[in-house]
């Protein structure tokens, strides 16, 4: 069983909605990638996204795209990236790691060699903003080859038809994408998301995350009442920008665990 | 070998043009896509919406707009005849009016009451700018911060025309960076409003639909060359930046294949130095922007910075169709360097009284290095695709306020 598989079921079982943290790999400090990521667990992380710097970060808000910039100067790109997940397997076997982001650095590196990496890495699933199904066939196929998850995006504004498309080439989890916005952006509405989870839900059996706008522990609570998983980004990039280094772990781990415990309470 | 079928006929209905194009954007834009590509082939099939289309032009922007011999110019090269298709005579002084005013239309189709753009040069926001007063719609252009500082005439006519003008501060802080920023807006704000992309880039069916209102440059030209002299020209050139222009002038020649179709890239300060935008002639296939095409980029597959004396050409990427193109072997895409392009503007100031835009002059510069070399009978065709006006302070600057003057003229200055 793959391991995002396992780690849903094994949650599904206590009856509990996965913490599915995002960091930028890279930011703010090249070295700081591994230990955060092992911070992120010891905080209560199920999944930890890790995205992938990208310079051109269309879908990002302010924050990540900050983060892709920070880490795009500290010299971080794709195979910096699988390094980091290499690293972070040494110790940990079990948290699943998704890597987030845009399709070029991927299409550069080529399709069969990025799966291939990615799976010796110990990458368990890929999230490529930019990759829709109907652009993503190759893509699919190289990564279910080896047995990686395609995860992919819905949002607000996706028809019947796409959800049904969505669902028909989604792997692991479908993430869904609260607002109409970028990442960070404002608040969301829970009713109107809880709406749609329902809709996907008649379409798949594989677990909703729901990201997007999720700041703090009592809305994370309100979301992982009819969600599978709840994704937080921007709020933890903007703390270890307001943290002092030698403060940063510590002020992400207790960020996390906050949300981790409202999220259990 | 002849890679493609004709009737020319792409994209194909997922938005492709071979291996490049497509749609590359995240779920959140898919089904405004789809609503603008179902919208679009109904305004192609509707009369009114056609025949709105063609009377803005007319009467609006001034077309046709005619082709001009340039005699003297020609003469003094010695060799192929240069004819000029005036573009920069358009209202407000460029062809991607042509363009905005179809997309502007559109908009109004659709009941958004919002446009957005993103500018480079200025030029596109400037035309944004314009037809949203014309059309009564509410208008916010993206611009990088460094655009911004090159541009400041421009930036003044946009305010002038009532459009809010945002810098953008990220990454190179240039055009692809207001076209990151202009795509974010869109997604946060996508039911009521409209992005008018300036070039045949993005995805699709912006390629298409840019190109398609476009392509009246072209279609004159068709029935305007033999009506002047009787043929088709031997080729057609244009600058390629985003390559909107160029696709503009280029469609309807497709067909024609006698016809020669060199696009013209900013070669920077030279290919081999590193600082240019010539995506075609030096970079590799990637996605950027919602379709799959040739960028500058790194090994890692980021995008690096670009570099062209006119903000126009300074894009990192190039429309999907020019991709297409050029594997097919269709056209051929050559890089002008910016000292070259900078003669060209300087030489056509003095030979025909026509002051051209930095991004044309990369044209003009190709024709000029073309004709000597070829008979007196041929004909190079170059899209004037924009005026110079905006560039008054970038060529005072690299030409430290020299004067090119004629011989003749010469002596006065001296004194």
């Amino acid at each position: 069983m793959s391991r995002i598989k396992a780690t849903f079921a094994a949650l599904a079982a206590q009856k509990r909605t996965a913490l599915i943290p995002f960091v930028t790999a890279g930011d703010p400090t090249a070295v700081i990638t591994v230990p955060l990521m092992h911070t992120l667990v010891k905080a209560g992380a199920d999944v930890i996204e890790l995205g992938v710097p990208f310079s051109d970060p269309m879908a990002d808000g302010p924050v990540i795209q900050r983060a892709s910039e920070r880490a795009l100067k500290n010299g971080v790109g794709l195979i910096n990236v699988l390094a980091y997940v290499s690293q972070f397997r040494e110790t940990n076997t079990i948290t699943p790691v998704v890597l987030m982001g845009y399709a070029n650095p991927i299409e550069r590196m080529g399709l069969a060699i990025f799966a291939a990496r990615a799976k010796a890495a110990g990458v368990d699933g890929v999230l490529v903003v930019d990759y829709p199904p109907e652009e993503s066939v190759e893509v699919l196929k190289a990564l279910d080859a080896v047995g990686i998850d395609s995860i992919y995006l819905l949002s607000p504004t996706s028809t019947a038809q796409r959800i049904k498309l969505v669902a028909q080439s989604a792997r692991g989890y479908i993430y869904y994408v609260s607002l109409k916005g970028v990442t960070g952006a404002a608040n969301i509405d829970t009713e109107a998301v809880s709406e749609m989870i329902k809709q996907i839900k008649a379409e798949t059996s594989l677990p909703v995350g729901v990201g997007f706008g999720i700041r703090d522990g009592a809305t994370a609570k309100l979301v992982a009442a009819f969600a599978d998983a709840v994704v937080i980004g921007s709020r933890i990039i903007q703390e270890l920008e307001a943290s002092p280094p030698e403060a940063a772990l510590v002020n992400v781990e207790k960020l996390v665990s906050d949300i981790r415990h409202a999220m259990d309470a | 070998m002849q890679m493609y079928d004709l009737p020319y006929n792409l994209p194909d209905a997922s938005g492709h043009f071979g291996p490049y194009g497509g749609v590359f954007v995240a779920e959140t834009l898919q089904a405004a896509l789809q609503e603008l590509n179902l919208e679009y082939e109904r305004a192609k099939a509707d009369p009114e919406f056609m025949a709105e289309f063609q009377r803005e032009l007319k009467h609006y922007v001034g077309r046709p707009s005619p082709i001009y011999h340039a005699k003297r110019l020609s003469d003094e090269l010695g060799g192929a005849q240069i004819y000029l298709k005036r573009e920069d005579l358009n209202h407000t002084g460029a062809h991607k009016i042509n363009n905005t005013i179809g997309q502007a239309l559109l908009a109004r189709r659709m009941g958004k009451p919002r446009i957005i753009a993103e500018t480079g040069a200025g030029q596109h926001g400037v035309a944004s700018a314009t037809v949203a007063a014309r059309y009564g719609l509410e208008c916010v252009v993206y611009m990088g911060s460094e655009d911004i500082k090159r541009q400041a005439q421009n930036v003044y006519r946009m305010k002038l025309l009532g459009a809010t003008v945002v810098p953008v501060d990220s990454g190179s802080k240039t055009l692809k960076d207001a076209l990151n920023e202009a795509m974010r807006d869109w997604v946060t704000h996508v039911e009521n409003t409209f992005y008018i992309i300036g070039t045949v880039a993005g995805p699709h069916p912006y390629p298409m639909l840019v190109r398609d209102f476009n392509s009246v440059v072209g279609k004159e030209c068709l029935w305007q060359m033999p009506e002047m002299i009787g043929q088709q020209p031997d080729a057609v050139l244009a600058c390629v930046g985003g390559g909107s222009n160029a696709m503009g002038i280029f469609f309807d020649y497709i067909p024609h294949q006698k016809v020669r179709l060199i696009g013209c890239e900013a070669g920077g300060e030279g290919i081999e130095t590193g600082r240019h935008a010539a995506s075609l002639s030096a970079g590799t296939p990637g996605i950027l922007h919602g379709n799959r095409t040739y960028l500058i980029q790194n090994a890692d597959g980021q995008i690096i910075d670009t570099h062209s004396v006119s903000a126009g050409l300074d894009y990192p990427g190039v429309g999907p169709e020019h991709a297409w193109l050029k594997d097919a072997g269709r056209a051929e895409y050559v890089a002008v360097n910016d000292d070259e392009a900078l003669a060209a503007f300087h030489r056509l100031c003095r030979t025909e009284g026509i002051i051209p835009a930095l991004e044309s002059s990369h044209a003009v510069a190709h024709a000029m290095k073309m004709a000597p070399m070829m008979a007196k009978d041929k004909v190079l065709l170059v899209n004037l695709s924009g005026r110079g006006d905006k560039d008054m302070a970038t060529v005072a600057e690299r030409s430290g306020l020299q004067f090119y003057c004629r011989p003749s003229c010469q002596a006065n200055q001296n004194l």
